[in-house]
């Protein structure tokens, strides 16, 4: 069995996050890390493989500075990897990312894709599905569980309120969600290991995609950060009168009653 | 000069900080109110890698030498002094002392279970009347023949009734006082003639265990002798010079616990109408506790390249102890000082941070004992190992 999983590096989730004067965020000195979710599905990948055997190829878009994130994934267990670096991916958005995927991907031989179901750091949730329609294969979010047997997954999603059992032919997509399993650390074995895996660094032209043809369809202007939280109000008074007035504001100003 | 970690280093750096958060954190309040030593923790760390240290792979060793050792044990140590204990306890002391001086039966029965974590390891130097001296140690192996036979007692010995397998060292020849000790490998488990009594009353490192052990008649075969006969001092200040980085890297690890958990309280707690690191003598204090913070990070490592390098790292090892030490007790001070009334409360790790931090002045050679080898190396009196 023949799994890819999709990976993205994002800021440590304990972050500060700081925007410059142009409304852009500042990531230097900033530590990155694995996604969290793309995690659970690192880990995901690896049980198949121990059960069913086969390569677990990790797949990523960006920078030099990826190689970190890359290179604890094969150090948990994954066999190999690509990296896909291109100046003319600067402003790629989601579209574009899942177009440069399914091309990567479809040279892969794999039977199962799996990916976070979420970024922590944009939260689109766009790409993996996107890249499952790219591929023209099924996808199904936020799994809890996955079983497969033979050509076929039963797989228990997160719903609103419960849980929903889906059977779906492989090849797949599956984001994973929390809960799906817990993520090993890498051992020192396979830190050592890790360095001797291969990562391969394409291009566009190498995976096949013209500049041109990925030109993102949305650009991000400008982010902000949340308003700071205000403090508190203190109403005076005795007690009749200031829940009295209390009523009234909750009412009136905060419009929570 | 390169201030910064490899790659390799960086992963395991973050290994060792994800371990210890997921693995050692939830667990820190309860065992220390408890006293309680969570053996699984150890398993968990020789599963990882984390207790295989400049070990051959053929023994288990992970691969990796003292600048990946250091981060990681740091890592580990800010978030519980008592686990640092397990890598001298189990690697730098009995596996990687038994690598250098055992023979090949020695290393392929005893090295693989200790970097494994399937035994616990320890050794043991101190009695009841030897501290600081070691020469005048009292604990007898007499060689009879076709086996060794032991009688005497060892005092304040980490892991000394948990322990598997451990170093003792024991006199040989007796008046030989130095000259006279040798080293023996206890297989605990099956040697009988040994109590091994549990010291409940200490300051700190509540979680972890630290011993009298009693040897009445203990027969331990005559392959157990580890090293030349005699050899012991030798040995035992070889392995001290190595399990030291243990408390070094322990100890400034200590200080960082405790210089980041001043600034987070620091930033929070306001009074007179502003956070209390807008105070000039809370940032005096701080300043004061980051200085000594990162200088006795930059021993450790400096200690740890030496030791890499295989050069002469003895006076850098007792400069990093007895430095890291002394930031460890300043920095805990300060952090109760600077916690105030929730300082002093144990609600909040002050109380713990300072109670681990008077450890690291007395184990492993006193301060006193470091500041004299430093000047004694200094002065040409001795020379640098």
């Amino acid at each position: 069995m023949n799994i890819v999983v999709t990976v993205k590096q994002t800021f440590d989730t304990e972050a500060k996050i700081v925007l410059d004067g142009k409304g852009s965020i500042d990531g230097s000195g900033v530590n990155l890390v694995i996604n969290p979710y793309d995690e659970f599905a690192i880990e995901e990948a690896l049980k198949l493989k121990e059960k069913f055997g086969g390569d677990v190829t990790v797949v990523s878009v960006g920078g030099e500075r990826v190689t970190e994130a890359i290179r604890t994934a094969l150090a948990m267990g994954c066999d190999k990897a690509v990296r896909i670096d291109d100046p003319a991916l600067a402003n790629a958005d989601e579209w574009a990312v899942a177009e440069i995927l399914a091309k990567a991907v479809s040279k892969l031989p794999c039977d199962i894709i799996l990916s976070g179901r979420i970024a922590v750091d944009d939260g689109s949730s766009q790409v993996a599905v996107r890249l499952a329609d790219a591929l023209g294969v099924p996808s199904v979010s936020s799994i809890l569980k996955l079983d497969i047997e033979g050509d076929a997954a039963t797989v228990t999603r997160e719903i609103d309120g419960g849980t929903e059992l889906i059977e779906v032919k492989l090849p797949a997509v599956f984001t994973a969600q929390k809960g799906l399993n817990e993520p090993r650390l890498p051992s020192m074995k396979g830190i050592m290991g890790a360095k001797k895996k291969e990562i391969a660094v394409l291009s566009l032209a190498d995976v096949g995609v013209g500049a041109g043809d990925v030109t993102a369809k949305m650009g991000v202007p400008k982010f902000s950060l949340p308003s700071p939280r205000k403090g508190g109000k203190v109403i005076p008074g005795e007690a009749p009168d200031a829940a009295r007035e209390l009523a009234k504001l909750l009412r009136e100003e905060a419009k929570v009653i | 000069m390169d201030f910064g970690l490899t790659e390799e280093q960086k992963m395991v750096q973050d290994m060792a900080r994800n371990f210890a958060e997921k693995e050692i954190a939830p667990y820190v309040e309860e065992d220390e109110e408890n006293h309680f030593y969570r053996r699984e923790i150890l398993t968990k760390m020789g599963d990882l890698g984390l207790l295989g240290w400049s070990i051959p792979e053929e023994y288990g060793g992970n691969g990796m030498g003292w600048m990946e050792a250091v981060p990681a044990l740091y890592e580990i140590a800010k978030v519980h002094t008592s686990w640092r204990l397990s890598i001298s306890g189990n690697c730098w002391g009995p596996a990687m002392t038994i690598n250098e001086w055992g023979t090949d039966e020695q290393k392929e029965k005893f090295i693989p279970p200790l970097v494994s974590g399937e035994a616990v390891g320890s050794f043991a130097i101190t009695e009841a009347n030897s501290g600081s001296d070691v020469g005048s140690m009292k604990t007898f192996a007499a060689d009879k023949g076709d086996h060794w036979l032991l009688n005497g007692s060892k005092m304040w010995i980490s892991g000394g009734h948990t322990s598997d397998i451990g170093l003792l060292y024991a006199v040989t020849t007796e008046g030989g006082g130095a000259k006279g000790l040798s080293c023996f490998i206890i297989d605990y488990n099956n040697t009988p003639g040994i109590e091994r009594i549990p010291i409940t009353k200490k300051v700190g490192m509540w979680p972890a265990p630290t011993s009298e052990l009693v040897f009445e008649n203990a027969v331990v075969p005559k392959e157990n002798l580890l090293g030349p006969v005699n050899k012991g001092f030798q040995i035992c200040m070889w392995m001290l010079n190595n399990t030291r980085m243990g408390c070094a890297t322990g100890s400034a690890a200590l200080a960082a616990a405790c210089l980041e958990g001043s600034i987070k309280y620091a930033n929070e707690r306001t009074q007179f109408g502003q956070p209390i690191g807008k105070f000039q003598m809370i940032q005096q204090q701080l300043a004061e506790m980051k200085l000594e913070d990162d200088a006795a990070k930059f021993l450790v490592y400096r200690a740890a390249w030496l030791k890499e390098n295989k050069l002469p790292s003895q006076q850098a090892t007792s400069m990093a102890k007895v430095f890291g030490c002394n930031a460890a007790v300043h920095g805990a001070n300060m952090a109760m000082k600077i916690h105030g009334s929730y300082g002093y409360s144990t609600e909040y790790p002050c109380g713990r941070w300072l109670r681990d931090a008077k450890q690291f002045e007395t184990l492993e050679g006193t301060s006193n004992i470091h500041m004299g080898i430093i000047a004694g190396i200094e002065l040409g009196y001795q020379p640098n190992r």
